[in-house]
C-alpha cells in the first residue's frame, strides 16, 4: 500500500528535464546571432591573415618597402571614406527604423557610392603599386599585404552588391519585417569591415610607415 | 541556460509564451540613436585622425608612436563595438558577447603565438654565409 503511494507520488512529481511547451520561433529570430557568429567566424580569417602580415611584413626580399610605397595622405582619404559609409548606414538604420522607406533608400545609395569611392582608390593604389614593380610576387611582404588588404576589399565589394540587392528588395517589398531583418544584418557587416579596417591601417599602413 | 531559464518561467504559464517573445525583441537587437550614431561618428574620427597625425608629423619617437596608435586603435575598436555595431551584455541574451569574447581569445592566442614563434624562429636561424664568399 505504502509503496503503490510512493510510487503515485512519484510519478505526480516527476522532475521535468526538458521543456515542456514548446515555445514558438518566429522566423528569422535567431538569424542576427547566427550572423554575428559568422561575423566572429570571419574575424578569425582576418586574424590568420593579420599574424601572416605580422611575420611576413619585414621580409622585402630587397624589394621596395612600405615607406617608399604607402602614400599616407592617400589612406587618410580612404580611411574617411569607410568611416562616412559607417556613418550614413548609421542614418539609413535610424531612418529604417521609422519606417522611411524613401529615406532609406537615399542613405543606403551615399553608403554604397562612399563604398565604391574606397574601392575605387584601393584600386588605384593597387594599381599604382604594381605598375611600379611592387606587385605581390615582388617580395613576401607584398604577398601578404595584397592578400590581407585584397581580402578586406573584397569584403567590401560583396557588401556593395548586398547593398545594392537589398536597395532591390525595398524598392519591390518595402520594409517589410524580412527586409529589416537583412538591413540588420548588412549594417552589422558594414560596421564590422569598418573594424577591421582600424586594423589595417593602424597594423599595416602606419606600423608599416614606422618601420 | 535557455533550459533553465524555461523550467524557472514554467510556472507562469500562459504569459511565458508572450514574455518570450517580448524578450527577443526588446534586446534581441539594440537599437543606436542619432545621437549615440553620432558620438560615435565623431570619436573614430578623433582617435582616427590622432595616430595618422602622430605618424606624419614623427612628433614622438617610433616606439612611442608605435604603442601610442596600437592603443588609439584598440580603444577605436571598442568605440565602434559599442556605438555602430551595439555591442552589450545584454544583445541576444549575452550570447553575442560570449561568443565576441571567445573570439577575442582565439585571435589573441593566433596572433601573440604567431609572432612570437615566428620572431624567436627568426633570431634563432643558423646565420646564412654570404653567397658570394662560397667557393
Amino acid at each position: 500500500m505504502t509503496m503503490t503511494m510512493t510510487a503515485a507520488e512519484r510519478t505526480e512529481e516527476t522532475p521535468v528535464f526538458h521543456v515542456v511547451d514548446e515555445h514558438e520561433h518566429p522566423e528569422g529570430h535567431s538569424t542576427l546571432l547566427g550572423f554575428w557568429i559568422y561575423l566572429m567566424s570571419d574575424c578569425l580569417i582576418f586574424a590568420i591573415l593579420f599574424a601572416t602580415y605580422g611575420v611576413l611584413g619585414g621580409s622585402f626580399a630587397g624589394g621596395p618597402t612600405p615607406k617608399e610605397l604607402f602614400d599616407l595622405p592617400l589612406v587618410a582619404v580612404n580611411t574617411s571614406m569607410l568611416l562616412f559609409s559607417s556613418i550614413t548606414y548609421g542614418f539609413a538604420m535610424l531612418t529604417m527604423e521609422k519606417g522611411q522607406a524613401r529615406q532609406t533608400q537615399i542613405w543606403l545609395a551615399i553608403t554604397g557610392l562612399f563604398g565604391l569611392a574606397f574601392l575605387g582608390i584601393e584600386l588605384f593604389e593597387f594599381a599604382h603599386m604594381i605598375h611600379e614593380g611592387a606587385g605581390p610576387q615582388r617580395s613576401a611582404f607584398l604577398s601578404s599585404f595584397f592578400t590581407l588588404v585584397g581580402t578586406h576589399g573584397l569584403h567590401v565589394t560583396f557588401g556593395t552588391v548586398w547593398l545594392v540587392t537589398l536597395m532591390v528588395q525595398v524598392q519591390k517589398h518595402g520594409l517589410i519585417p524580412a527586409n529589416k531583418r537583412r538591413l540588420t544584418c548588412l549594417s552589422m557587416f558594414w560596421h564590422f569591415l569598418d573594424v577591421i579596417w582600424i586594423g589595417v591601417f593602424t597594423f599595416v599602413y602606419l606600423m608599416g610607415t614606422l618601420r | 541556460m535557455s533550459t533553465h531559464a524555461h523550467t524557472s518561467h514554467a510556472p507562469a504559464g500562459h504569459g511565458h509564451g508572450h514574455d518570450h517573445g517580448g524578450h527577443h525583441h526588446d534586446d534581441g537587437h539594440a537599437h543606436g540613436t542619432f545621437r549615440s550614431y553620432m558620438i560615435g561618428f565623431v570619436l573614430s574620427v578623433i582617435l582616427t585622425a590622432i595616430p595618422f597625425w602622430l605618424v606624419m608629423t614623427g612628433k614622438l619617437d617610433n616606439t612611442q608612436t608605435a604603442l601610442a596608435i596600437m592603443a588609439l586603435a584598440v580603444v577605436q575598436i571598442v568605440v565602434h563595438m559599442i556605438y555602430f555595431l551595439h555591442m552589450n551584455g545584454r544583445v541576444e541574451g549575452g550570447w553575442s558577447m560570449l561568443a565576441m569574447i571567445f573570439t577575442i581569445i582565439v585571435v589573441v592566442i593566433c596572433l601573440a603565438g604567431s609572432l612570437w614563434v615566428m620572431y624567436h624562429l627568426n633570431t634563432n636561424m643558423m646565420p646564412m654565409p654570404d653567397p658570394s664568399q662560397l667557393p
